[in-house]
């Protein structure tokens, strides 16, 4: 029985079973069929536990959500500490939790003004996207193709059709895809000086986080700003220490018009996430303030949060931590391809982003499977099931990293095994 | 206006900022342990001289800065002795190798070095500087990493001594974290990381409360306890010689270390003799009525007058109403009968030396005994030539060192001797503690032992111990426990290793029982 006081089933069939007919068949049916068929019940630092009481370490992170892991005991604190004092606070109004955010935020990327808050990465990703039009009184947004910025209306419009066709929200003469890595594609498109934004992440994480060729990113930037357009990074996975340093774009010497952050930003605790831009994109704040409304978006309770991930990702032995992740799993991953390369042909990282390329166009689902029966939950990329997405925590501590790889190992015949009956269906 | 406006007290609570970045260094820890552990006896030598280096260019600065920080002892002997904790140290030790792997074909046998791995250290606001220097010296020989938890009031000064050091082995080629220095000490912080299963070894040096916390935090620890060194001036001694040792030994950094003599012990015979000589090396004897100013000053109602700690003897004279030469180096007050209840009986840390005087040998030896209770385990010094008595004297008291015809502070902190040069002074069982020795780096170093059978044929004598170890200079990971390639999957039982939380331990058995007793049913 379990028994959660509010609600209880029976047993995890008993769930699985309410899930699929009140929440969300598709869903159900699609993580039973490929062996994964989590339901996270307890959690606790970098450890999922499954309905059926089987421990996970949590690669995964929904994404960098749980940078600082689950429930992280100092941010619980803060949370509670908020508890007592604040609620979601009134949009409309100064607050005192959002002044202190903002200014936070500002004061990690120099180059910006103003921060505006949303609730999740897509709204932010909405609230970049109008601020870049606004800005250059231009329709035109250019993505990546497999490009991913979320699900609504002007966000889900710049990925892949897969989720905006179905909802008939793809807009093909508004949204122009153009290949990753392809400068000159991009230029063809800018050219045409009809072009308000080029939006890309830093490293594209639902592709599979394939590396930006050097310079290619700084190029974009360029062009963008010889056309008259402007340049977005979306940050949401590869903000917040990620990628060894605050954001992404740091890393790679840019300076974008406008950027946003989201997940682990209210610490997998409050969802909030935010729209960094300067002061020459953010005149809609000075001419309608009010021109972008959200109730929850800034909810101050999101602003304690964040003002405190902030303040935790900017400590020294945090930053020094997050480097001895990325150094550990950069030599233990070659030690890992060298012993399997017959399955596991590349590594992609930077920081503590990873995706490891296994040798079957859906090999990353396989080692997904793998590695749950050996207790470690590691997501493929949806739209390249190529990689593997293999995000550290930036707490992860040198017990826990080593205990990771020694898994990883042990599940890599049971990989190899699960591939061999792919190929054979196939 | 509200409560919290009338108080500025912040409005929502807010977390222990400080403790979170404790633990964190803690983390930091882990991973510099991980890599040292595997370096080389070179690689190791390298990072230790840097230390020294580095440590002796500073030496003189960071007196200075921990005299102004704590208000005690003496800037040119915090000097010397923040000196004597850089090469002189690294001098005693450079031999002893804890690094390359033992072969002794003879036992049939080889034994390799396993180092603890994360060292936390507290230190005293005594000696600060030193014993940040030491610490340090002896986690980098040892090749653990350390974190130390300065004492609040000469925190500055330990922290800025720490990131120096830290500096100079990261040059040398140390991982980052290896000596680490909580900035904001506090209580509740030392009880945490002290109890935290992160560290695994407690270097306490303190006072008795927090040795005995270090010793109840369920991990290993070398806790070392205060101390009360007796002085026994036998009459076969030279007493001028005496004299001069002991006021050397009281006045070097105004008795700050926990290995000064606290009473002087003589025979009623010896005594004149002795307030002469102590006379004529610059100490001033108290009559009564000085003695009896000197106790109500150093000893108040909360115990021993803080304010008095390492402060020199004019300045102590001046407080407690006692008119002195200015040049004056130490101040006696006199105790006639060596009973066991007066307070000046007790430990000092200030230029202050009791003397007093007992009818024989055997009276003596009782005194000291009970004197040394009061410290147990620490250090005593023998004055004289008569080596039945200074063998007699070793065996009845409770200390773990007896230095003989030199200051105590010195040379029972192997200044002088040849003990070992140290800031953490075993006190061993005597005094509670699980180590009798001047703590080493030897202590921070387990070894595995290969065994063979005694009649076994082996010939280990062409075994090369430096072949042996997986020695890296640049500290390469060299991942462990690697699973052989074609092992199967691991079982989901074994899979599930043991969780490192004792919380979760708990459960674990909690829920064994419970099976078990399903069983039953
Ligand atoms: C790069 C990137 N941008 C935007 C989003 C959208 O964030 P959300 O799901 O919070 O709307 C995601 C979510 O996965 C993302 O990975």
């Amino acid at each position: 029985m379990f028994n959660y006081g509010y609600f209880s089933f029976a047993s995890k069939a008993d769930l699985l079973k309410k899930a699929a007919e009140f929440w969300n068949p598709g869903k159900v049916q699609f993580w039973t069929e490929a062996g994964t068929p989590m339901v996270i019940d307890r959690r606790e630092g970098y450890f999922l536990y499954d309905m059926s009481g089987k421990r996970l370490i949590d690669l995964h992170l929904n994404g960098g959500t749980y940078n600082f892991g689950h429930r992280h005991p100092e941010l619980v604190e803060v949370m509670k500490a908020g508890l007592d004092y604040f609620d979601m606070g009134n949009h409309w109004f100064p607050s005192v939790a959002r002044a202190a955010f903002s200014e936070k935020l500002v004061k990690s990327a120099p180059h910006m003004k103003y921060a505006i808050f949303g609730a999740g990465g897509a709204e932010a990703v909405e609230i970049a996207l109008k601020t870049a039009r606004y800005a250059t009184k231009r329709r035109k947004i250019v993505s990546i193709i497999k490009g991913y910025h979320g699900h609504s209306g002007l966000s889900v419009a710049t990925g892949d059709e897969r989720f905006s066709k179905i909802f008939l929200a793809d807009r093909p003469d508004e949204f122009v895809h153009v290949p990753f890595n392809d400068a000159d594609a991009l230029e063809a498109v800018l050219k045409k000086g009809d072009v308000a934004a080029f939006i890309v992440e830093t490293i594209p994480a639902t592709y599979g986080f394939p590396m930006p060729k050097e310079g290619y990113l700084k190029t974009c930037q360029d062009l963008c700003h010889k056309y008259g357009a402007r340049f977005i990074a979306d940050e949401v996975q590869t903000g917040l220490m990620r990628t060894g340093v605050m954001w992404g774009w740091q890393g790679y010497g840019l300076t974008p018009d406008i950027f946003v952050c989201g997940k682990g930003l209210g610490g997998g605790l409050y969802p909030i996430s935010a729209c960094l831009t300067t002061a020459e994109c953010g005149g809609w704040l000075i001419e309608d303030g009010a021109a972008h409304i959200s109730t929850s978006g800034g909810a101050e309770l999101g602003c304690l949060i964040g003002h405190h991930v902030m303040e935790m990702l900017e400590r020294p032995e945090v930053i020094s931590n997050v480097h001895f992740v990325a150094e550990f799993f950069a030599k233990g991953m070659a030690e890992m391809m060298a012993r399997h390369s017959d399955i596991f042909v590349g590594v992609r990282q930077r920081g503590v982003v990873l995706g490891l390329e296994f040798d079957h166009p859906e090999g990353a689902v396989a080692v997904s499977r793998a590695l749950y029966e050996n207790g470690v939950w590691a997501i493929f990329s949806s739209l390249d099931k190529r990689v593997l997405q293999f995000k550290p925590g930036v707490v992860l501590d040198v017990d826990l990293c080593q205990e990771i790889l020694d898994r990883f190992d042990a599940a890599m015949p049971r990989a190899r095994q699960l591939l061999k009956g792919m190929r054979r269906a196939a | 206006m509200s409560a919290h406006e009338a108080m500025d007290a912040p409005r929502l609570k807010v977390p222990d900022r400080a403790l979170s970045r404790a633990r964190m260094k803690v983390n930091r820890a882990a991973w510099a342990a991980r890599y040292y552990r595997n370096f080389s006896r070179p690689a190791v030598l390298r990072i230790a001289e840097a230390i020294a280096r580095a440590g002796e260019e500073k030496a003189a600065h960071f007196a200075e800065m921990a005299v102004e920080e704590t208000g005690f002892g003496v800037v040119e002997h915090k000097a010397i002795k923040n000196r004597a904790c850089t090469h002189e140290l690294l001098d005693f030790y450079r031999d002893l190798d804890l690094v390359t792997p033992r072969v002794d074909p003879a036992r049939k046998m080889v034994e390799l070095p396993k180092p603890a791995g994360v060292v936390f250290a507290i230190a005293p606001a005594t000696n600060p500087v030193a014993t940040v220097y030491y610490k340090a010296m002896l986690a980098v020989l040892s090749r653990n990493a350390i974190v130390m938890s300065p004492h609040p009031a000469a925190r500055h000064v330990s922290v800025a001594a720490a990131e120096h050091l830290a500096r100079a082995a990261e040059a040398a080629g140390a991982p980052s974290g290896l000596i680490q220095c909580v900035e904001e000490p506090s209580i509740p912080l030392v009880q945490d990381i002290m109890a935290s299963d992160r560290i695994n070894v407690i270097i306490a040096t303190g006072g008795t409360a927090m040795v005995r916390a270090a010793y109840s935090s369920g991990n290993p620890a070398l806790g070392v306890g205060p101390g009360n060194a007796l002085a026994y001036v036998d009459p076969s001694a030279k007493v001028d010689a005496a004299a001069r040792c002991l006021v050397e030994s009281k006045s070097f950094d105004n008795s700050i270390l926990c290995t000064n003599e606290s009473v002087c012990l003589t025979l009623e015979s010896n005594r004149g003799n002795m307030e002469r000589a102590l006379r004529s090396a610059g100490a001033h004897i108290c009559k009564q009525a000085d003695t009896d100013r000197l106790r109500d000053y150093l000893f108040t109602d909360h115990g021993f007058n803080v304010a008095a700690i390492g402060k020199s003897a004019a300045w102590i004279a001046e407080r407690a109403g006692i008119r002195v030469s200015p040049s004056v180096k130490v101040l006696v007050p006199v105790v006639e009968k060596p009973g066991q209840d007066d307070l000046l009986f007790r430990e000092k840390l200030c230029p202050v030396l009791t003397l007093t005087a007992a009818v024989d040998f055997r009276q003596a030896l009782t005194f000291a005994k009970h004197t040394a209770r009061r410290g147990a385990g620490h250090s005593a010094a023998f004055h004289g030539q008569d080596r039945a008595r200074l063998l007699a004297f070793s065996q009845e008291m409770p200390v773990y060192r007896v230095v003989v015809n030199v200051p105590c502070s010195q040379g029972a902190a192997g200044f002088g001797t040849y003990l070992p040069p140290s800031f953490t002074i075993g006190t061993g069982f005597a005094g509670r503690s699980s180590v009798g020795e001047n703590v080493g780096p030897q202590h921070l170093v387990h070894w595995t032992r290969i065994a063979y059978a005694r009649d076994a044929a082996e010939d280990l004598s062409d075994l090369d111990p430096a072949a042996i170890a997986t020695v890296t200079d640049a500290g390469a990971p060299v991942p462990t426990g690697i699973l052989p390639e074609e092992a199967p999957p691991v079982p989901a039982a074994a899979a599930e290793r043991p969780e490192i939380s004792r919380e979760l331990l708990r459960q674990l058995i909690l829920e064994e029982l419970r099976s078990l007793r399903r069983g039953d049913e």
